[in-house]
């Protein structure tokens, strides 16, 4: 037998998962609290003494990985010129390698927003800004302001080629780490984030681990301790793309509603399918990654009734306006309750429909008819997601719901908004053993493996 | 190496033009941003920011050039490139008019140079390299 050990280091769990490595299955998993603020091996412990407990006998692992969203995930913040093209590159990547980023800023950086940064408290900042030999001077700028700050936080420099060297050397005198990357934005219209995302998981790895106390248990571990969410999107892209001896099974998404946020992913090129259309503004990374933080089961309840509008919400739950009142009561004082009744049930449902709906559209590229002398024509914005095969599941709020494929399919296409590039005909799958972290952890190892025990987990529903 | 930002603006689909001028400019020894057809003001405007660009090369070839390329000038004015070369040429506006006429109208909006339609790109070049002091 050959076992392998994955850890989820959860803001609030710790969670342990074994795979059967030659078996290619998942023989168990288990959790306890997260002791972040102690020592963080003691959750780990536990959780690994409950796991053996399960399993029934104790095991050799032949290795143990590691990720981590514990002690606020990792936070990052964006800086670029235009807000749609270099600030929103360095955006899309924070995000991609796993971050929360919590503001991107654009242009030259006000006294204001300097001093709102520090409020922030970034873990790091990816400062971007002009393609290769072109603007150079808002970077500097930027640079300037960061090496004013009086944090310590790390700066990944993705920006002019031509002006990095000098922003490094800005920020450095200050006494800050500076890494130069290449461009997120090299040339107009042309993303490259793989570079800036490997920055951030290097930095992550060399500063963020200590500072969020999870040095300890890296020791413990045979690889490097990456952020969640940055495992999820390697889970994906595997199981999406495939290796040269497995396939993989196409283009996919992947929504993970959370109490707080929902993270929602597509693996998918997104070029146009609909016959004429332009593809404008910057194109979206292939394996994508998007947050909403105002979107949430828990914490963000009362945003998604107010979105739809309380009585309209009610009516398509299927409960009263007074109990919809009440729940959101419940959940303000208790957010970490689970459904205690059928009226309960039904706006959990309702809740995490709408926070899939609403968050797919955001990720989705859309259309925008132009009517011009040659006729109409179509111009695409973002990715078309309109063929992508699966809507994968995962989380605790869809894993756990009565009515999983309900919540999933709400993200799909629907008539009314025709212009927005969702999924027409994709089937669903659930992540039921919450495995995609842990997956996204061995494929540094063993992607075969990784792909087969997908393959094998992941249930069609 | 000085930079250009090229494109056909408004709901222009003609490519042809673009290409053309992508491929001369280029060979003449500029690094060509070209966006293609069905480009905005905006768009125009942004790309030059990141890309530092010495001048801004907008076609029009479907006659509505003219409602097209109305305030652009202000607009890099706000953007803060108030300074940065217009060049327009093509069918720019609609019909058989008088082309000093058309020529007058586009240097009110900013456009420091303006092409009738079938000026080559020769006559272009010359004119970037005395702007750009070259």
């Amino acid at each position: 037998m050959s076992y392998a050990l994955f850890t989820d280091i959860g803001s609030t769990f710790t969670k342990v998962t074994a795979a059967d490595l030659e078996a290619c299955r998942i023989v168990g998993r288990a959790m306890s609290p997260t002791t972040i603020f102690d020592d963080v091996n003691i959750g780990f412990q536990k959780a690994l003494a409950l796991l053996t407990e399960q399993v029934g006998h104790p095991m050799e692992f032949d290795f143990r990985l590691a990720c981590s969203s514990a002690a606020g995930g990792l936070k990052m913040v964006a800086c670029g010129l235009v807000p749609d093209l270099t600030s929103e590159a360095a955006r899309l990547a924070s995000l991609s390698a796993g971050a929360k980023v919590l503001k991107a800023y654009a242009y030259k950086m006000t006294d204001t927003e300097a001093q709102e940064l520090t409020e922030l408290q970034p873990d790091i900042v990816m400062l971007s800004g002009g393609t290769d030999g072109g603007n150079s001077e808002v970077m500097l700028h930027n640079a300037k302001v960061l090496a004013d700050c009086p944090l310590s936080f790390p700066v990944i420099i993705a920006g002019n080629k031509s002006a990095a060297g000098e922003a490094a050397r800005l920020i450095e005198e200050a006494g800050k780490e500076a890494v130069i990357c290449p461009n997120v934005m090299p040339e107009f219209g042309k993303l490259n984030i793989e570079p800036a995302r490997e920055a951030v998981r290097k930095v992550f790895l060399e500063r963020i681990v200590d500072a969020k106390g999870l040095r300890e248990l890296a020791e413990k571990m045979d690889g490097d301790i990456i952020p969640t969410p940055a495992a999820v999107l390697d889970a994906i892209t595997l199981l999406s793309r495939g290796t040269r001896d497995e396939e993989g099974i196409g283009s996919l998404m992947a929504f993970d509603i959370g109490g707080a946020t929902t993270d929602v992913y597509s693996v998918t090129n997104g070029c146009p399918v609909y016959p004429g259309a332009m593809l404008k503004g910057l194109p979206h990374p292939a394996a994508k990654r998007s947050v909403e933080g105002d979107l949430g089961m828990r914490w963000n309840a009362r945003t998604i009734v107010a979105l739809q509008g309380e009585e309209l919400f009610a009516q398509d739950a299927g409960v009263t306006v007074e109990e919809v009142r009440q729940t959101l009561d419940v959940f303000d004082k208790t957010p970490d309750i689970l459904p205690q009744n059928e009226a309960m049930e039904k706006i959990d449902i309702a809740l995490a429909k709408s926070a899939a709906k609403n968050a797919c559209e955001r990720h989705a590229g859309h259309l925008e008819v132009v009517f011009t002398p040659l006729g109409e024509r179509y111009m695409q914005t973002g990715k078309d997601l309109t063929d992508v095969k699966w809507l994968i599941g995962t989380g605790g709020p869809v894993i756990t719901s009565k009515d999983p494929a309900a919540i999933l399919s709400e993200a799909s296409f629907s008539e009314q908004e025709p212009l927005s590039l969702r999924p027409r005909r994709a089937s669903c799958l659930l992540d039921a053993k919450y495995i995609l972290s842990a997956m996204g952890l061995l494929s540094q190892k063993l992607p075969d493996v990784a792909l087969k025990i997908m393959k094998n987990e992941l249930t069609e529903i | 190496m000085k930079t250009l930002v090229l494109g056909v603006i408004g709901a222009d689909v003609h490519a042809v033009g673009n290409k053309i001028l992508d491929h001369a400019f280029t060979e003449a020894g500029y690094k060509v941003v070209n966006l293609g057809v069905m480009v905005s003001q905006d768009e125009f405007i942004k790309a030059a920011i990141e890309t530092n660009a010495d001048a801004i090369m907008v076609s029009s070839l479907y006659g509505q050039g003219e409602l097209d390329c109305q305030g652009m000038r202000e607009k890099c004015v706000e953007a803060g490139i108030g300074n940065i070369p217009l060049f327009c040429g093509g069918n720019l506006v609609v019909g058989k008019r008088d082309f000093k006429e058309t020529e007058k109208i586009f240097k009110d909006m900013g456009f420091n140079y303006v092409y009738a339609p079938g000026t080559m790109p020769d006559v272009t070049i010359a004119d970037l390299r005395r702007e750009l002091g070259e």
